[in-house]
């Protein structure tokens, strides 16, 4: 057993924790901005560890490996950023206390009131 | 073993997308647990020793279907009954002139 | 080895549950849509690990077609839900 088989096994293994805890997150989670978080933030990092790890245990495939996760590492954001801005505009709000801050929503409100006027 | 039981689970999961898709009457839910279906059919193929058709479906499934489906809705209507309440009003009120 | 890569596909196929119960339960558009968005990330992850399973070099096209594209649904979705396509 090489080192690097021991670097890439731990990584595996850190990696399918992550998958894990974003979906447990995914189920969770009482927001929708809550649930985005965990869904695509936990579970980009455990891709890439996981993908990394197998570049680490078979060492021939590892410029494919790193190509694969610059891809994830576009991707995942793009499309949760994307997602988030899509239901701010349709008015599904984030849970705030009594008195929080949310600019974005005045800002939105104010146009809504502008269109129905 | 263990790899049995998940592509075993994944199966049930895809037909329990598909049932999902038919029972369910928002038809914007429908494209999504399609794109479930196609993502679950392509890792299926992969299984069975197919990378080349595993390949097409990819980048049929999630990507094409998906954009089709939406222009498609966005030009008709999202809910099932809708267009039914449609024609509806519209025959009413063809009697009522 | 090959105990690592068998743990690792049997927690991630426990997380295709949870995914799976907030599919159906999630009460707006947007729970769905993340739901199908984690999904393909844990299917891309999947397939890396049946290639490594395998020793098969092919297998890891699929993944990369996965990462390119995976994300062109969920932002068309999103832009016909802003209203915008």
């Amino acid at each position: 057993m090489s080192i690097m088989e021991i670097i890439g096994s731990i990584l595996v293994i850190i990696g399918s924790i992550f998958l894990f805890l974003g979906a447990l997150g995914i189920y969770r989670m009482p927001d929708l901005y809550n649930r985005l978080q965990a869904g695509t933030k936990a579970t980009t990092l455990g891709a890439m560890s996981v993908i990394l790890g197998v570049g680490f245990l078979e060492p021939d495939w590892f410029l494919k490996l790193l190509i694969l996760v610059v891809f994830i590492g576009y991707s995942n954001p793009l499309s949760s950023h994307a997602m988030a801005r899509a239901m701010y505009k349709r008015r599904v709000f984030p849970w705030t206390k009594e008195g929080g801050v949310d600019a974005y929503r005045e800002v939105i409100e104010k146009e809504t009131e502008k269109k129905e006027s | 073993m263990i790899f049995l039981i998940s592509v075993i689970t994944i199966a049930l999961l895809m037909v329990g997308a598909a049932i999902y898709a038919i029972w369910q009457k928002d038809l914007l839910f429908a494209v999504i647990a399609s794109g479930v279906i196609s993502l679950i059919l392509s890792i299926l193929f992969l299984i069975l020793q197919a990378p080349d058709v595993a390949l097409t479906e990819a980048a049929i499934g999630v990507a094409l279907t998906t954009i089709i489906f939406i222009i498609t809705i966005r030009n008709t209507v999202r809910y099932e009954d809708e267009h039914d309440k449609k024609a509806k009003k519209k025959k009413v009120k063809n009697i009522s002139k | 080895m090959e105990y690592i890569i068998y743990f690792a596909l049997g927690i991630m196929t426990i997380s295709l549950f949870f995914v799976a119960i907030r599919f159906v339960k999630g009460p707006t558009v947007g729970d769905r849509v993340i739901a199908l968005d984690t999904l393909t990330t844990l299917g891309v992850s999947g397939v890396v690990l049946a290639a490594y399973l395998f020793h098969r070099f092919v297998y890891l096209d699929v993944a990369l077609v996965y990462g390119v594209l995976g994300f062109i649904g969920v932002i068309v979705i999103a832009r016909y839900l802003e209203g915008a396509l």
